[in-house]
């Protein structure tokens, strides 16, 4: 099965309208998410809360903001990662980053800047302490006992008790277990530190490689990696993460670059040519086994999402390669990804 | 806009406190406390009502009682802000207020998750600035632990000048300029990176009816969510209508006085009491129906649960259809975790057994007695008049509802009484503005820097 998900950023937009149009466009095309990128460091507005705002005006898309882990609250994190399971009825998801700059350190005044391995260890904690306090829960803790008046069986909310490296968290979370159990981590795990990361704790990883080769050695790895975390290498979905410049053609303008494949750039690699050219690419990156989906970045918000879900979407419908419907209602049924047991059932608090 | 209403318009606003003993969720009624559909039927009713704001409050642990989490209230809520922000797409005009504490959170954060609500929303965000009381909330934080009550507000105070400093450093034009903010809590500096939002800040309130309160919304909110009648009425002692009424209007002129010494004017701060109001066809059936209101609220359980709070000490071998124990409650030993706690309990204590005895009460019916939290209760009519009076009065500049039934308990108040308080002139028939700032009557904040 192929996923598909696509990037709704557009620099120095502030009004929800057009945020509601693009995810809306994408739930057009039937995409598996959409995430939005978030950072302390240039301008833009909070994406949790932004994606938050589309969710009420969206049905099916999963929702992916990037929330850092490094400046934040783990506790805090988790509960706006639940609720906004909770708004869009199991449609959430989380991108975790780290938050390398003095800058960033700066607008907190807390502590200085870490090396980035330093950071993606602690994200890797937080990971975990967010999958406890979801779990922190039980799925039926809450039973509206008349008789006895109780809300909920105190036995089935827990303590997580999490000792980490550099915080620490009681528990239990104040929001009950979102409806996906947990909803989908994604981590970028082009660079080294952040992969080991996305290996133990991720649903989701991008790699911004520029060929398939190279997607399949690190799609490998990852598995390989997760395995011996002791996941299930199948739990784990490694996307392909492109820019997208699908130009004004229907074809590939610029000769190197759309049969070619994309290129290397300073901002990741880039794909540049026509709706049909790229439907051609997936179709042959995901055929050879080199990934399980593609995160597309466009470089005209718009005008590329546009075209990737008029003309890319449809002929990977009519190849028979992707959805044409939705066939469950949570981002978890759209990954193929099983609602995750409870680590903490059938425990006494 | 202009217009001049001949009476003082009331502003009204509705809570949802989402846990506690407020909420009867025992009622066949009562739906889903954590689903957005619940959120999004108050928030829609709301504005059906032209309200000015809906109001959510903020958990950051839930409660402990004797050990483990406490299991007679409703326990676990969504977070506050995640939840405007959708209530945003379901709503135009309505006001989003979130209340969030100044103890566990950075104002950089904080500063920006706010002024994108007041971005998504079209300029109605509020925030309800509350502070952090016990180290068992800090067990969930970097910062551990807790703050003592003085560093509370001096922190909370820091916390609310340092947002405004970051909602002050764009200019109305765009142009984002670099802020350096140094004091006793916070040491930061860089740029912000949210644009000035509609409302230029967010409309900051804040609750609470101590000395120390009073001074902190005179200085900086814009509005005070205080007690019912202005700091409450002490356990023990049946409020009247008159009691409240006198206590509203010294609370209201000392409230308003004190802004003189910060450059402000009267109508810069608007003071809007919880209360909770229970209508019927005639006095006696809504009488009958409060009575039968404070009961689900207090279940057998829930009345030995209040009082454990009170006692501190464990009670479950008492009767909660006998007597009160007839020993002091234990001071300094906390059964309960995660509340504060209300006061001298020793003296409360007292108040309640002299109280049963006065009146021959059982547990129970001390703690229904005493709780006696619905404030008014009569045909719409009777309750539109007196909201009117208490306007007029100069006791409140309007109410904030707490419903207590999820999520219908506001349908009949906005289908009965607001369109009588609107045919006495009393109450808005449309917004005027699209701003929350603009239903309160609030003016622009002046920008600084």
């Amino acid at each position: 099965m192929l996923h598909l998900s696509a990037a709704v950023d557009q620099p120095s937009v502030y009004d929800a309208a057009s945020y509601v149009d693009l995810a809306r466009l994408a739930e057009h095309g039937v995409l598996d998410f959409v995430t939005l990128d978030d950072t302390f460091a240039r301008p833009g507005l909070d994406a949790l809360s932004v994606l938050s705002r589309v969710a009420p005006a969206t049905h099916r898309v999963g929702l992916v903001p990037t929330v850092t882990t490094t400046h934040t609250e783990p506790f805090h994190v988790q509960a706006a990662v639940a609720t906004l399971d909770w708004v869009s009825r199991g449609r959430a998801g989380w991108r975790l980053d780290v938050s390398t700059t003095e800058g960033e350190a700066r607008l907190f005044g807390r502590r200085h800047a870490a090396p980035a391995e330093e950071l993606w260890r602690e994200a890797g904690e937080v990971a975990d302490v967010a999958a406890r306090l979801w779990d922190s829960w039980e799925d039926d803790a809450e039973i509206r006992d008349v008789p006895t008046g109780r809300f909920i069986d105190r036995d089935k909310l827990h303590h997580v008790d999490f000792e980490g490296s550099g915080f620490s968290v009681r528990g239990p979370s104040i929001v009950p277990r979102p409806p996906q159990g947990h909803p989908v981590r994604v981590v970028d795990a082009t660079e080294g530190p952040a992969r080991r990361t996305a290996a133990r704790y991720a649903d989701v990883a991008l790699v911004r490689v520029a060929n398939a080769a190279q997607a399949g050695a690190v799609r490998d790895q990852l598995r390989k990696d997760a395995a011996r975390f002791g996941r299930n290498p199948d739990g784990l979905r490694v996307f392909a993460s492109l820019l997208a410049d699908l130009g004004d053609g229907e074809h590939a303008a610029e000769p190197g670059h759309g049969g070619g494949g994309p290129r290397q750039t300073a901002q990741g690699p880039l794909y540049r040519g026509g709706p049909v050219d790229l439907a051609e690419l997936i179709a042959s990156w995901h055929g050879s086994g080199a990934v399980d989906g593609f995160h597309l970045t466009p470089a005209a918000p718009r005008r590329d999402l546009e075209r990737l879900v008029n003309g890319t979407v449809p002929l990977l419908q009519h190849r028979g390669l992707f959805r044409t419907f939705y066939p469950g209602s949570t981002l978890r049924d759209h990954l193929g990804l099983a609602r995750p047991a409870n680590q903490y059932a059938g425990e006494a608090s | 806009m202009t217009r001049q209403p001949k009476v003082k318009r009331i502003h009204l606003a509705a809570h949802f406190p989402g846990v506690g003993d407020t909420t009867v969720r025992a009622d066949p009624r009562s739906k889903p406390q954590i689903g957005f559909s619940s959120f999004e039927h108050l928030a829609r009713t709301a504005e059906r009502g032209l309200f000015d704001f809906f109001f959510l409050a903020e958990g950051l642990r839930p409660r402990e009682h004797k050990g483990p989490v406490q299991d007679l209230d409703v326990v676990g809520r969504p977070e506050y802000l995640t939840v405007l922000n959708a209530l945003a797409a379901v709503t135009e005009r309505l006001g989003l207020a979130a209340t969030v504490d100044a103890t566990f959170n950075e104002p950089y954060e904080l500063a920006r998750r706010l002024a994108t609500l007041d971005h998504l929303s079209g300029g109605r965000a509020a925030w309800n600035v509350v502070t952090s009381s016990d180290a068992l909330t800090g067990e969930n934080f970097r910062r551990g632990g807790f703050l003592d009550r003085a560093d509370r507000y001096t922190r909370a105070a820091e916390f609310v000048a340092t947002a405004r400093e970051l909602w002050d450093s764009w200019t109305p034009e765009g142009v984002s300029r670099p802020f350096a903010h140094r004091g006793p809590h916070f040491d930061i500096a860089g740029e912000f990176t949210v644009p000035r939002s509609p409302q230029g800040h967010p409309v900051v309130i804040q609750a609470g009816d101590s000395d120390e309160g009073r001074e902190f919304a005179a200085a900086t909110a814009d509005v005070v969510f205080s007690g019912w009648g202005a700091g409450g009425c002490p356990p023990g002692r049946h409020r009247t209508r008159q009691s409240s009424l006198e206590a509203g209007k010294a609370f209201y002129a000392d409230v308003k006085r004190r802004l003189a010494k910060y450059g402000r004017a009267h109508g810069d701060l608007k003071i809007l009491p919880g209360v909770s109001v229970v209508l019927g066809d005639t006095a006696a059936d809504a009488r009958e129906k409060a009575a039968e209101i404070r009961r689900q609220q207090t279940s057998p359980q829930t009345a030995l649960l209040t009082l454990e709070q009170i006692w501190g000490t464990d009670l479950s071998a008492y009767d909660p259809d006998g007597p009160l124990p007839d020993f002091d409650p234990v001071p300094e030993y906390g059964i309960t975790q995660g509340r504060t706690r209300r006061g001298d309990t020793v003296v409360i204590a007292e108040k309640w057994r002299a109280l049963a005895e006065e009146k021959g009460l059982s547990i129970r019916e001390t703690v229904i007695e005493a709780g006696g939290r619905q404030s008014f209760v009569g045909t719409p009519q009777a309750v539109a008049d007196e909201l009117d009076a208490f306007v007029r009065a100069d006791a409140a500049d309007g109410f904030i509802l707490v419903p207590h039934l999820t999520p219908d308990g506001l349908d009949e108040f906005v289908d009965r009484v607001v369109p009588l308080l609107q045919e006495r002139g009393a109450f808005r028939t449309e917004y005027e503005g699209s701003t929350l700032r603009s239903h309160l009557g609030l003016a622009a904040p002046e920008q600084k820097g």
